[in-house]
């Protein structure tokens, strides 16, 4: 029974890993959560059921048109919003309640073109569960977490072991003398955009299929946003550490104390944690410069 | 129709005590909440009680929710407001839906997510317009009191404002006890309005519509506030033809407002009288010389 929750656990936590992912790498480079993260997210599972269900297209094309199309609605709300509130040198919050702006106009777009119909995605992977010493996992759970997995290596990949992540680290650690160095800072910015929209719009297929899909999914981010805050805002580590222990942990409490307590103990969690460890537990320590 | 009407006004009485509060911690304190509608809830919840298992007057259960929830702020306030930017506005986050999901579980005496019903309605067109006047010019005097300016100055910044010695760990806990006290304020005359509340009505939507408001109105303009209210709580009203979309309206207004016109409203003026006055004039004399237009509305 314990390791059943725990496989349930960790196939809720690598769901949430993708999405806190995003909410670290904006926030290592703009010093800002973005708020609009899960509803990108909630954009490329509504992509990818119109792509699957209305145009029957393969599965496999289906996914990277949500993808690609979640990574394209991330780019343009950085140039329309966050860039001028950069260059305006507004205060970083304001790009928080940009932010909040941006998730209200794509939740209510999306309520208002396509209703509020909860969607079923239609039967493309086999419901079946394969039974592993008497745990049983479903394939969506093992489909997911491989997904995750394969995903979230490649942006260690991505960020480790190329001259983008060079930059992007580059410009995360100071924007002005990377800037000077020649990084196109725009031009990065941009890109993680896209990085973190596409990641968001992997999640958001696999939560459609998990679940359905309805304009509010975007607040099943608010879990991964928690994620990326206990493992220290800006650190994909601690991201993904972060949300695996909040998906266990979820999981646990609902089955062993109370489903209605679930979310009492990640809030409570969360503010000891922050009380504890102010920064999370792999957060960089933020001093005000005099 | 004039109970109608009677309605619009005490919604926007109840959410302008509300909003008074975001804007003193948000706008003059620069410390940014999302646990307010939490506070909103320990107050209407309070005084609900009060009311209906003891009977008591008005006036006593509004003081009794306060007391409440500004002594919880207290408490919060002392464990969280060491922590810097995001993280505090977390720390409230978690607060809030805590709240919300305690009242849900304390079904014998809140009544779970079912909510508490037979409040009486006391709550009337001249409590609430005693009670904005009151919140008003409480919170008028407070920022132009000694207390407002130790709160201006470590919105300006925080260092600078210990190095003259201010103790700004004490002038932020009451920057969150007060903010905390407007908002259970209008908790409490909010449940006294509908007499029937859920705990869902206080949710991390309100606590972020109350920001929101606060940021349209301009960071630092206590009247930018009131007009802010005013304006979000009516035009959703006026626009009932196009309800689908308002909500979409409001999403890109808010994108507009702080990529367009980052100071909000008001900025850090204060509406005044004479000024727009003034200004109006200027506007009449300023189209016979036909100069371009240069001074924003004051």
């Amino acid at each position: 029974m314990i390791w059943q929750q725990l496989v349930n656990g960790i196939s809720v936590g690598s769901i949430y890993a993708l999405m806190a992912t995003g909410y670290a790498l904006i926030y290592s480079l703009l010093g800002f959560s973005n708020w609009a993260h899960g509803d990108i997210g909630m954009i490329g599972a509504y992509i990818g059921f119109f792509s699957l269900a209305t145009f029957n297209l393969p599965v496999w094309l289906a996914l990277i048109v949500a993808v690609a199309g979640a990574g394209l609605v991330s780019v343009i709300s950085e140039r329309l919003a966050y860039r001028r509130i950069r260059n305006n040198n507004s205060p970083t919050m304001f790009l928080m309640i940009a932010a909040m702006g941006v998730s209200i106009t794509l939740q209510n777009f999306v309520l208002v073109t396509v209703g509020s119909k909860f969607k079923t995605y239609p039967q493309i992977l086999p419901v079946k569960a394969i039974s592993v010493g008497g745990i049983y996992i479903g394939m969506l759970d093992l489909i997911s977490f491989s997904v995750s997995l394969l995903v979230i290596l490649f942006l260690y990949f991505l960020i480790e072991r190329t001259k983008f992540g060079l930059a992007v680290k580059a410009a995360a650690s100071d924007m002005q003398v990377a800037s000077l160095l020649g990084i196109n800072v725009d031009k990065y910015i941009g890109l993680v955009f896209l990085l973190a929209g596409s990641l968001a719009g992997v999640s958001g297929v696999l939560l459609g299929m998990k679940y359905t899909v309805y304009p509010q999914l975007g607040n099943f981010a608010l879990k991964a946003f928690i994620a990326s805050v206990f493992g220290g805002l800006g650190s994909v580590p601690g991201a993904i550490v972060g949300a695996l222990f909040i998906g266990i942990m979820e999981v646990f409490v609902a089955g062993y104390v109370s489903a209605g307590l679930r979310d009492l103990f990640t809030f409570t969690l969360l503010i000891a944690v922050l009380v504890i460890r102010p920064t999370g537990l792999f957060g960089k320590d933020i001093q005000d410069k005099a | 129709m004039a109970g109608y009407y009677e309605g619009l006004f005490i919604l926007v009485g109840i959410n302008i005590i509300a909003v008074l509060g975001v804007s003193i911690l948000t706008g003059f304190t620069r410390l940014f909440s999302f646990g307010n509608a939490g506070f909103m809830a320990i107050g209407a919840y309070t005084g609900a009680i009060l009311s209906k298992e003891l009977n008591t007057p008005l006036v006593i259960s509004i003081i009794g929710g306060m007391i409440m929830a500004g002594f919880i702020a207290f408490l919060l306030g002392k464990i969280t407001l060491g922590l810097k930017g995001d993280y505090f506005l977390i720390a409230t986050l978690g607060f809030g839906e805590s709240i919300r999901v305690i009242i849900e579980n304390m079904q014998s005496v809140t009544g779970g997510a079912r909510g508490y019903s037979g409040i009486p309605m006391k709550t009337n067109i001249w409590v609430v317009i005693i009670s904005v006047v009151i919140a008003v010019w409480i919170a008028w005097n407070l920022l132009h009191s000694k207390i407002g300016r130790n709160f201006q100055a470590i919105r300006e910044q925080e260092m600078a404002a210990d190095a003259i010695g201010i103790d700004s760990a004490k002038y932020k806990n009451y920057a969150f006890v007060i903010s905390a006290m407007f908002a259970a304020w209008a908790g409490v005359l909010f449940a006294h309005y509908f007499s029937f509340i859920v705990p869902i009505m206080f949710n991390l939507v309100k606590s972020s519509e109350m920001t929101i408001t606060v940021v349209i109105g301009g960071l630092g303009s206590l009247t930018g506030s009131i007009i802010a209210t005013t304006i979000l709580t009516l035009l959703p009203e006026l626009a009932r033809a196009a309800a689908e979309y308002r909500m979409l309206a409001y999403g890109v207004a808010v994108v507009l407002i702080v990529t367009l016109r980052p100071s909000g409203l008001m900025g850090y003026r204060e509406f005044s009288f004479k000024k727009t006055v003034a200004w109006i004039k200027n506007v009449f004399n300023r189209k016979k010389t036909s100069s371009p237009e240069e001074e924003e509305n004051a």
